[in-house]
């Protein structure tokens, strides 16, 4: 059986290749800049980098649906905020402690994602988008609607959080940077392991062709809602991050243009690629937040003028820039 | 019933107004999917342009003329964005680059408008003339919005006919279900589609501007009718005139009716309902004939 989904997905693997040496060095050196960061700038440079790993991370989960599964979502804010509010909940009203929030906002979030994705990936394609779409509307209204968690006023009052049992709260931006950092690099070497496992092969068969993977035998909708569980889980893991960052979180981490920009972070950074969507999280985050300041406030100006010059010069996204010729040819099939 | 009915005559009326709008503007958005298979992100920005060219010409208030001059007006503009956006998307393949570039768009058109306008919430009021309000079995409702309805209706009647009865809704329509034959048979579709394009665009600002006595003029409020639009063309069927119609009433009234008669749960209805229409009929309800 996997035979047959290996020829299916045959060239998204030659795609791959073989890893080379020198890729482990260039991990692990984007880590080491990413860990040195606290000691190199100053608060709210990292206080920035904070949340364009927790943005990004839901970014990487994303990817795993849209770019390496082939199902384009809007509804990854559903489970990015039940972690988040599960983690802010139960550092009111349980434990700082960040790893316990960490596990139970991601399964949590799994958990819904389960139940929601039963239905969801049931389709595919614009359908799906939409149907994913009425989930991350749905959630945004559910918790704008719930005043055990803050209404549309937010869950406010969330302590720092703590690392060890009964250790000091992080008051230090680093430090909390250090633990997001953590985070994400779990979150992502998940994704990563995910892509790379027979799940993820049939993952990408699914999306380079799914009509044919059926007409193997092959069943999709397992394939497709494990990828939607583990996404789920993902997206939570990193609303656990973005709340241990902002102390706060409100119905407006959820709304459209959340989802709306995690997906265009996706499409700019590389779809597929799971680091390049990364950093299109870092260039969405960048433009809107921080290089507004520069051009009178007009970030979202900004951000539509580099959509719209990437959709023209970077066809494959910013993953696609260093390799076209590969691309190209494991393209054609 | 009757007495139900009685009770309820303005919310019904209420929400056959804003389904009007709807499908003023959501019609443009289904056709253009349906034959130029783009998702275009922008047009919501589209008809937030319409209502600020309200602001722009009428201020608070204008005469009918002067309103009717801003309808034409906002028309022109859309038949220009339309085209624009046409010839932007033609060389632009799959449906997520062509959503990272109209919603760059979006962004863009958007943020010019506040820049000229500003973000406060502008007020614009139904034309001298049309503002009064006419008797509706034994309650008084505004007549504006009476005439919203109408142009809804005018407009969908009109666009039946073009569709159906001419040569030219022919081509649309065979553009529709399969443009490759249409091309082999002679027929430039690039003209086809940048027509319907431009011609969904000038219907979108004129929904925009229909709508602001009711809806106002805000940043953000793009976003808003974008979404409103898209929950119409997917419940109703991707490419349909008819399921984009039903697909508006069916809006207008869960909109206006869910939030008169089951407030708790009113913000559940619009995207429940989009939701288990499209678990149940994932092609909406009544799908453009022969559309994939």
């Amino acid at each position: 059986m996997s035979a047959d989904v290996d020829s299916v997905v045959a060239t998204s693997q030659s795609r791959r290749g073989r890893r080379p040496a020198p890729r482990v060095v260039l991990v692990a050196g984007v880590v080491l800049v990413l860990a040195a960061l606290p000691l190199l700038l100053a608060a709210y440079p990292i206080g920035l980098a904070g949340r364009i790993l927790a943005f990004g991370l839901l970014v990487v989960s994303v990817d795993l649906l849209t770019g390496v599964t082939g199902l384009p979502t809007l509804g990854q804010v559903a489970y990015f905020g039940t972690g988040a509010y599960t983690a802010g909940l139960v550092g009111i009203h349980l434990t700082s402690n960040a790893p316990v929030q960490l596990l139970l906002g991601t399964a949590a979030a799994m958990v819904v994602a389960l139940v929601t994705g039963a239905v969801a990936v049931r389709t595919s394609g614009i359908v799906f988008l939409m149907v994913t779409l009425a989930i991350g509307e749905l959630a945004h209204q559910a918790v704008d609607s719930i005043p055990a968690v803050g209404g549309s006023n937010g869950l406010a009052g969330i302590p720092p959080i703590t690392v060890l049992p009964g250790g000091e709260p992080l008051l230090l931006t680093g430090f909390v940077y250090w633990w997001v950092l953590v985070v994400f690099l779990l979150g992502a070497g998940v994704a990563f392991a995910v892509a790379a496992s027979p799940l993820g092969r049939s993952m990408r068969g699914v999306r380079d062709g799914e009509a044919r993977l059926r007409a193997l035998g092959q069943e999709t909708y397992p394939t497709k809602l494990a990828a939607y569980v583990v996404a789920g889980a993902i997206a939570g893991a990193a609303g656990t991050a973005w709340v241990a960052l902002a102390r706060f979180v409100s119905p407006g981490d959820l709304a459209f243009d959340v989802s709306a920009f995690a997906l265009l972070a996706v499409v700019l950074g590389g779809a597929g690629t799971l680091w390049g969507p990364v950093l299109g999280a870092a260039v969405v985050i960048g433009a809107r937040d921080e290089l507004a300041t520069y051009v009178g406030g007009r970030g979202s100006l900004l951000l539509g003028v580099i959509f719209v010059l990437a959709v023209y010069l970077l066809p494959r996204g910013i993953a696609g820039v260093r390799r076209p010729a590969r691309l190209r040819a494991g393209g054609s099939r | 019933m009757l007495g139900w009915l009685d009770a309820n005559t303005a919310t019904l009326l209420n929400g056959l107004a804003l389904a009007s709008v709807l499908f003023v503007i959501a019609v443009g958005l289904s056709l253009v999917f349906g034959t130029m298979d783009v998702l275009n992100l922008a047009h919501g920005a589209v008809s937030l342009v319409g209502a600020y060219v309200g602001v722009g010409l009428l201020g608070v208030q204008g005469s009918i003329g002067l309103f009717v001059a801003a309808v034409l007006l906002a028309a022109a503009i859309g038949l220009v964005l339309g085209t624009v956006l046409a010839a932007m998307t033609t060389s632009v393949t799959g449906h997520l680059r062509q959503a990272l570039l109209t919603l760059g768009v979006a962004l863009i058109v958007a943020e010019l408008v506040t820049e000229v306008f500003g973000n406060d919430v502008q007020r614009v009021r139904a034309p001298i003339g049309l503002d009064g309000s006419v008797s509706v079995l034994g309650n008084p409702y505004p007549v504006y919005r009476l005439v919203m309805v109408a142009v809804g209706i005018v407009v969908a009647v009109g666009l039946y006919v073009v569709l159906e009865r001419t040569r030219l809704g022919a081509t649309v329509r065979a553009t529709v279900a399969d443009r490759d034959m249409v091309e082999a048979v002679g027929i430039r579709t690039t003209f086809v589609l940048g027509g319907v394009f431009a011609g969904g665009a000038a219907l979108a600002a004129v929904g925009g501007l229909l709508a602001a006595p009711v809806l106002g003029a805000q940043p953000g409020l793009e976003d808003t009718i974008l979404l409103l639009a898209l929950v119409v063309v997917v419940i109703g069927g991707l490419g349909s005139l008819r399921g984009a119609l039903l697909g508006a009433v069916l809006v207008g009234q869960v909109q206006v009716l869910g939030v008169a008669l089951l407030p708790e749960i009113a913000s559940f209805l619009l995207f429940g309902a989009m939701g288990l229409v499209l678990l149940l009929r994932p092609a909406g309800l009544l799908p453009a004939v022969g559309a994939k």
